[in-house]
């Protein structure tokens, strides 16, 4: 395992001007002109499907394979399960509405957004109802966040489980929100001074319910009935789900009928049963709400294997932190001994996903690759081992620890762990 | 804590008018509590009867709680009834569905068995979920009474009620403790590595290079790849008009996974919330043995209902209106294609 970019001796540019000097590297065999050029296509000939053909537009049928999956061994069934983005098909730092994580807790609600209402009551001066239209009347904020579950990388605690970056890292996406500010709602119906907490309640048959402290709602929080330009999809809540940047997924409650104020937590199942970290001593950590610093490379990954032999390859990731924007991430190819900061590309939002990549001339040898985040908070993405230390094996959610991919020889690559 | 400053923000200043900074900070909160500030004006006043419709939260100082009670006796049938088929007849939770009995002290073990007993704090989050979203499939069916005869009896299980004659009420209910009560700590965090503490490092971290000491391949639990990724394969679906007849059953298999939650077909099938469904096709309704229907399902039955692809056709497209009353609280499948897959995959379990 070398990283031919960092260590010392000629430049690439230098060797490769050395090689075309000496001619060597101009001896191309020859080869069979390409049928792709040579010989015409369907496509070049005949006429395609008119503009009506596709009202709604899907992916070519040669992408057939970037579609969200699941692990029925996760859970009792399919109901109440998860599903997982296809990380490793995706580019840029926008998650696709169709291929966004599902997470349900009593199958997708499919609400009539005519009979949904968004009731507040409780420690209010006047408990309101609003329609939907009443909602869309609000000033309205557009803001890119992404959501993750805090389950996410959960199998991952014991140890390496899951090949494929889909399944290790997929319960998370990240899209641009349309919505109002929870304050300017809370603000109509008057919080009164002694209201400390919200609780927002879904009306899927689960009614999921989340103790959220009020300063979190009258900062950020938004209710959002649009995402990447179009309505909620029904499997994130449509019509109307809440928004809590930077917090766990389970927090942004979907299908949003009502939130009421109080003074203190509801500690309700999943703030308790669930949603509650145990650690190595017996005692769980709860309202541990803020994603940590995360990443993950998505390129070259167990279902992203490197097709094309030694030479030019481009290492892609995703990294994000619930705490602010991504200031920095440091890839390793020999498993966490040697690193090399990467290029974050593309725009940078707070609590919302950054694109990096490393490219580098692989010489064919196996990598053990690495990804570490740093955030604006200045908090560093743990080893696995390092959060195993303090946390244990049992916590089930928070995992953020850095991941080590194997590429062997062949350009195949697997989720391994490193000592 | 409400921040002012956070009132403030939504002005379309930005900035609290420099008269506010002469008046007391008692005055201050009167104005800002008292008078809406950002006259939005939208929305309407929520009607009592709407708020108790919707207000069903409970919380740990009983807060929530409507009149009523029962017994852990009182739960014990019900909870048979309604809640075995998933959690077991002793709470041990069937396949991957949760366990809600037993794990006392084993949170520090290897494999910590968090139950009700072992892990949950409050009592009160047993009857505000049982309430709110059990049985699965049937949320919000249960009486108050019921739920708290099923809350007794759960709490029964694990011994935090001792007596099965002991009437939970809204006036006793505060007074239950729950073993791992004490068990919860704040967010600890940051546990792992600032900048605070230092910068990462960057070259030679370890002393030797670093080897592999685990491989997923090892365990192998990752799920099959089902779509083909082959270009050829892809365009043959792309040409040609789908295959339909031959991929009916797979696909019903997959219109499937809407039912398994409460049927099960196979060699092990046993009945759960539904029936199991192994020889529905061609039987007569409200037959399967040990399975305790509904009066609607007992009325058509004695009326001589046999369940074809017809008659199970209209049945699965709304259930509810095709029989009204049955227990089977699906919604339905609304489109043809689907009831014509699951059907046919139906046909496969004799």
């Amino acid at each position: 395992m070398t990283d031919p970019i960092s260590k010392s001796g000629p430049s690439r540019r230098s060797l490769l001007t050395t090689a075309i000097a000496g001619g060597a590297a101009l001896t191309v065999p020859a080869r069979a002109n390409d049928p792709a050029i040579t010989e015409l296509q369907p496509w070049m000939q005949s006429l395609g499907d008119g503009v009506d053909a596709r009202p709604y537009g899907t992916p070519s049928p040669y992408e057939a394979d970037a579609v969200r999956r699941d692990v029925p061994w996760l859970t009792a069934d399919p109901i109440s399960s998860i599903n997982f983005t296809p990380l490793h098909k995706l580019e840029g730092i926008i998650t696709p509405n169709g291929l966004c994580f599902e997470r349900h807790h009593a199958g997708v609600a499919e609400v009539d957004p005519a009979k949904h209402r968004l009731m507040i009551n409780g420690l209010v001066d006047k408990p309101l109802v609003f329609t939907m239209e009443d909602l869309k009347r609000f000033p309205r904020e557009n803001h890119v966040y992404f959501l993750e579950c805090a389950a996410n990388s959960g199998m991952e605690w014991r140890g390496a489980q899951l090949n494929g970056c889909q399944f290790t890292h997929g319960m998370v996406h990240c899209v641009v929100y349309t919505g109002v500010k929870l304050k300017h709602i809370l603000e109509e119906a008057g919080v009164k001074t002694n209201a400390k907490w919200i609780m927002p309640e879904g009306a899927d048959a689960s009614a999921m319910t989340r103790s959220i402290p009020m300063e979190k709602a009258l900062d950020d929080c938004m209710v959002a009935f649009a995402m990447n330009g179009e309505a909620l999809r029904p499997e994130q809540g449509y019509p109307l789900r809440i928004v809590v940047p930077g917090w766990e997924g389970n927090m942004w409650v979907k299908w949003l009928r009502r939130i009421e104020v109080g003074d203190e937590p509801w500690h309700h199942r999943e703030e308790t049963s669930k949603y509650t970290d145990l650690l190595a001593s017996g005692k769980a950590r709860r309202f541990t709400w803020e994603m940590d610093v995360k990443s993950v490379i998505t390129s070259p990954s167990p279902q992203a294997p490197i097709a094309h032999g030694k030479g030019r390859t481009v290492i892609s990731g995703l990294a994000w932190s619930g705490r602010g924007t991504i200031d920095r991430v440091d890839v390793s190819l020999d498993g966490g001994r040697n690193w090399t900061t990467a290029r974050v590309d593309g725009p940078s939002h707070t609590k919302a996903l950054h694109r990096f990549y490393h490219e580098f001339d692989w010489d064919g040898e196996p990598l053990l690759l690495q990804s570490r985040a740093i955030d604006s908070e200045g908090w560093v993405q743990p080893t696995k081992n390092a959060l195993r230390d303090v946390r244990g094996t049992e916590s089930i959610y928070h995992n953020n620890s850095i991941q080590t991919w194997y590429v062997q020889k062949d350009g195949e690559v697997e989720n391994v762990e490193v000592g | 804590m409400l921040k002012l400053v956070d009132r403030f923000a939504v002005r379309p200043s930005g900035f609290p008018p420099p008269w506010v900074l002469f008046t007391t900070l008692a005055t201050l909160a009167t104005l800002l509590f008292t008078t809406p500030s950002l006259a939005n004006d939208l929305g309407r006043a929520a009607t009592p009867a709407e708020i108790a419709a919707w207000d069903i939260d409970i919380r740990p100082d009983g807060q929530g709680l409507p009149e009523g009670g029962g017994t852990p006796a009182d739960g014990e049938p019900i909870y048979n009834d309604r809640c075995a088929t998933c959690h077991g007849v002793f709470g041990e939770g069937e396949g991957r569905w949760p366990v809600l009995v037993g794990g006392d002290g084993t949170l520090e073990d290897d494999r910590p068995v968090k139950t009700i007993g072992s892990y949950w704090p409050y009592a009160s989050t047993v009857w505000d979920y049982i309430h709110r979203a059990m049985p699965f499939g049937d949320a919000q069916s249960l009486g108050d009474d019921e739920v708290y005869a099923l809350t007794a009896y759960v709490l029964y299980m694990n011994d935090i009620i001792d007596d099965e004659d002991f009437e939970l009420t809204r006036e006793n209910f505060a007074d239950i403790e729950m073993p791992n009560e004490g068990g919860f700590i704040a967010d600890e965090r940051p546990d792992t590595m600032t900048l605070a503490k230092g910068e990462p490092c960057m070259s030679d971290c370890t002393p030797e290079p670093v080897k592999i000491t685990m491989r997923a391949a090892v365990l192998d639990v990752t799920p099959e790849t089902e779509a083909t990724t082959d270009e050829g394969e892809t365009v043959t679906i792309a040409a040609t008009a789908p295959a339909f007849d031959a991929d009916l059953a797979a696909k019903g298999k997959k219109v499937f996974k809407k039912c398994g939650a409460c049927h099960q077909v196979g060699e092990k099938a046993k009945n759960r919330t539904g029936p199991l469904l192994n020889g529905v096709m061609g039987r007569a309704a409200g037959e399967v043995e040990k399975f305790r229907y509904s009066k609607a399902m007992k009325k058509a039955a004695a009326e001589g209902l046999i369940w074809n692809a017809e008659t199970l056709g209209w049945y699965l497209e709304a259930p509810r209106t095709f029989m009204k009353g049955t227990k089977m609280s699906f919604k339905g499948l609304p489109d043809e294609d689907d009831r014509a897959a699951v059907i046919e995959y139906l046909k496969q379990f004799e």
